[in-house]
């Protein structure tokens, strides 16, 4: 592998680490402060990339599209909080298991009534539809570094809103000890409202930019969502941090495995994730 | 994590007798169903043998586990690479090896489970269930993603004498139906023993079985071990039956159904994972031939079971029982 191909193979991975952590940090931090599984999870990253396709046919514009798919997703986040979700986070796992499952089914056949079972493509906007040359046969696309810079925009921006501003404030007392952030006038409902919709947010953006790359096919968001809990494993519910480096290893991981074992490639990630139990059962960064 | 849902160990009269009048029409039923439907009870026995499997986890230990239906399929596929393209093989020693197999996958991959514990149990038996989704679905030689035919069915044969043809339709269904029998009468004999309170210990209060001296991890070991090698069963007699072996066997949807089946009848007691399975396998049955948008009206009748009934069909028996003599010692 010389210089070049490897720092396509590089950027490949950090791209695609950077997407899944998009997707779970969502679900971490969905399982950290409310403690529900999600497995509908992969479903709002399939809405963003189906709404993606949609809006940017209507207003001709990726970049409007994924601004108007973004506040679509969450209010449909909010709006399913308050029908669903917010009746299920003291159930037991196995019934938001359940919950989570049947909303797969629905989503998924409303995807298929909605937007038919075929695969779609979502062109690239022609501002980004251009590639950086490396060698004279290699070139890297740019919209793929757009993808990574989109990422890195809204992890810095996930991360300032936790650490730096009040609601972010709300949001940690809520995780660290629920009652007693009520009890001091946090208002605990607003702030399991927000971070779940900030969660479904988050996987539609991710959905939305990566699918001029990925297309829009039937079923994508079920792989992604195993990718997101061996991700979630990893790096320890509860932890964005985690979630950001399991991600990028995960990335790394896959990435550099397709190229070097592609026999044993789709199996690679999950004895990572295997050999990561053996030594921390609760993940890299338990909070 | 436990879960707290009470479990209905002890039958109430009342499954006890629905399950002595479902055996009657069970025996009864390929006398009077045609082809089609024999066929259809018999995927819904072999279904039932699998929740049952699942129960011991998931109603018994509690642990849910969203990845059961890799042990199923390693099963199929153990008696797909087995049986020769041009003859039939011997079902008295591929039977238990098959089995052996899927409970060797599950002893391996519980090993790593076991240690986790509530939401990481779930994602973890996900992951490790896709894994081996994966090994079958990228490797051509292991069928890939078209999956792989099985030929022939088993051969009773024993020297020369068979006792049975498995080829014939309603032997298949006896045969199965004996075994669902069979696992029955031996996991309800296993719940009553000290393994099996041991498991329903560690689903109420796990630290308070490590404090008296029980090695949880062990019995948790060996109820996943135990639970493979069943669902082993069910995926052998799946693979005998179709005739046809593919990676969506060990799918997350699989398991997810098998969940949702011990969930509808009701857990812990294993004749409701029986109840559940055929009621599931049922139900699907019914919204395929309503509409092709089935997906829509399955997820919906899901989410309706979890917010209305969750402690399932004999739960809710049990549970008119409970509010009766509730109601009786109100008024005594």
């Amino acid at each position: 592998m010389d210089f070049a191909t490897f720092l396509i193979q590089l950027l490949n991975s950090v791209q695609y680490g950077l997407l899944l952590f998009m997707l779970a940090a969502g679900l971490t931090l969905i399982f950290g402060i409310m403690g529900v599984v999600n497995l509908a999870h992969g479903s709002f990253y399939m809405l963003g990339a189906y709404l993606a396709y949609s809006l940017s046919g209507h207003f001709g514009s990726l970049a409007l599209a994924i601004l108007g798919g973004a506040l679509l997703s969450v209010v449909f986040g909010l709006a399913l909080e308050w029908l669903l979700f917010r009746h299920f986070y003291h159930r037991d796992h196995l019934d938001q298991v359940l919950l989570t499952f049947g909303l797969i089914y629905i989503f998924e056949e409303l995807r298929s009534i909605l937007w038919g079972d075929d695969v779609h493509g979502v062109p690239i906007p022609q501002m980004l539809d251009w590639s950086i040359p490396l060698t004279d046969t290699l070139s890297y696309p740019a919209y793929r570094l757009f993808i990574s810079g989109v990422c890195i925009v809204l992890a810095v921006a996930l991360y300032l809103l936790i650490s730096k501003t009040r609601l972010g404030m709300k949001i940690r007392a809520g995780a660290f000890n629920r009652s007693m952030a009520e009890s001091l006038g946090v208002n605990i409902k607003l702030i399991h409202a927000v971070v779940f919709a900030l969660g479904v947010g988050l996987a539609a953006v991710a959905g939305m930019v990566a699918a001029p790359v990925s297309s829009v096919y039937p079923n994508m968001g079920s792989s992604v969502l195993i990718m997101c809990f061996v991700v979630v494993v990893i790096g320890g519910i509860g932890s964005v941090r985690g979630a950001l480096i399991a991600a990028l290893l995960v990335g790394f991981v896959d990435t550099f495995g397709k190229v070097l074992l592609p026999s044993v490639a789709g199996m690679l990630v999950y004895m990572l994730m295997a050999a990561v139990l053996l030594w921390k059962p609760e993940g890299l960064f338990k909070q | 994590m436990s879960t707290p849902r009470s479990n209905l160990e002890v039958l109430p009269r009342s499954a006890q007798l629905v399950l002595v009048l479902g055996l009657v029409a069970l025996l009864a039923f390929p006398f009077v169903g045609s082809d089609f439907y024999v066929q259809m009870v018999t995927r819904m026995m072999i279904m039932a043998i699998f929740a049952m499997s699942l129960d011991l986890l998931q109603g018994v230990t509690g642990l849910v586990s969203l990845g059961h239906a890799a042990y199923f399929g390693v099963a199929g596929y153990a008696l797909a690479f087995l049986t020769p393209a041009d003859a039939p093989v011997s079902l008295w020693w591929t039977l238990p090896l098959a089995v052996a197999g899927a409970g060797l996958a599950a002893l391996v991959i519980g090993f790593f489970v076991v240690r986790t514990h509530g939401i990481y149990f779930i994602m973890v038996t996900m992951a490790f269930a896709q894994m081996v989704f994966y090994l079958f679905f990228d490797n051509k030689a292991l069928g890939g993603s078209d999956g792989l035919y099985i030929n022939f069915r088993p051969d009773a044969s024993v020297f020369g004498w068979l006792p049975f043809d498995l080829e014939g339709r309603r032997t298949f269904y006896y045969f199965t139906l004996a075994l669902v029998v069979i696992v029955y009468a031996l996991l309800r004999r296993l719940l009553w023993s000290p393994l099996g309170r041991a498991l329903a210990g560690i689903r109420i209060n796990e630290h308070r079985m490590r404090a008296m001296g029980f090695g949880t991890q062990g019995y948790k070991l060996t109820a996943f071990t135990l639970a493979g090698a069943l669902a082993g069963l069910a995926g052998y007699l799946w693979g005998a039956q179709t005739g046809y072996v593919n990676p969506e066997l060990m799918g997350f949807h699989m398991s997810a159904h098998a969940i949702m089946m011990v969930i509808l009848g009701g857990m812990g007691n294993f004749a409701g994972a029986i109840v559940g399975a055929f009621a599931f396998e049922y139900l699907l049955h019914v919204f395929k031939d309503i509409t092709k948008h089935w997906q829509l009206l399955m997820g919906g009748f899901i989410v309706l079971v979890v917010v209305a009934a969750p402690r399932g069909l004999l739960g809710m028996l049990g549970q008119r029982r409970a509010d009766k003599a509730q109601e009786d010692s109100h008024h005594g």
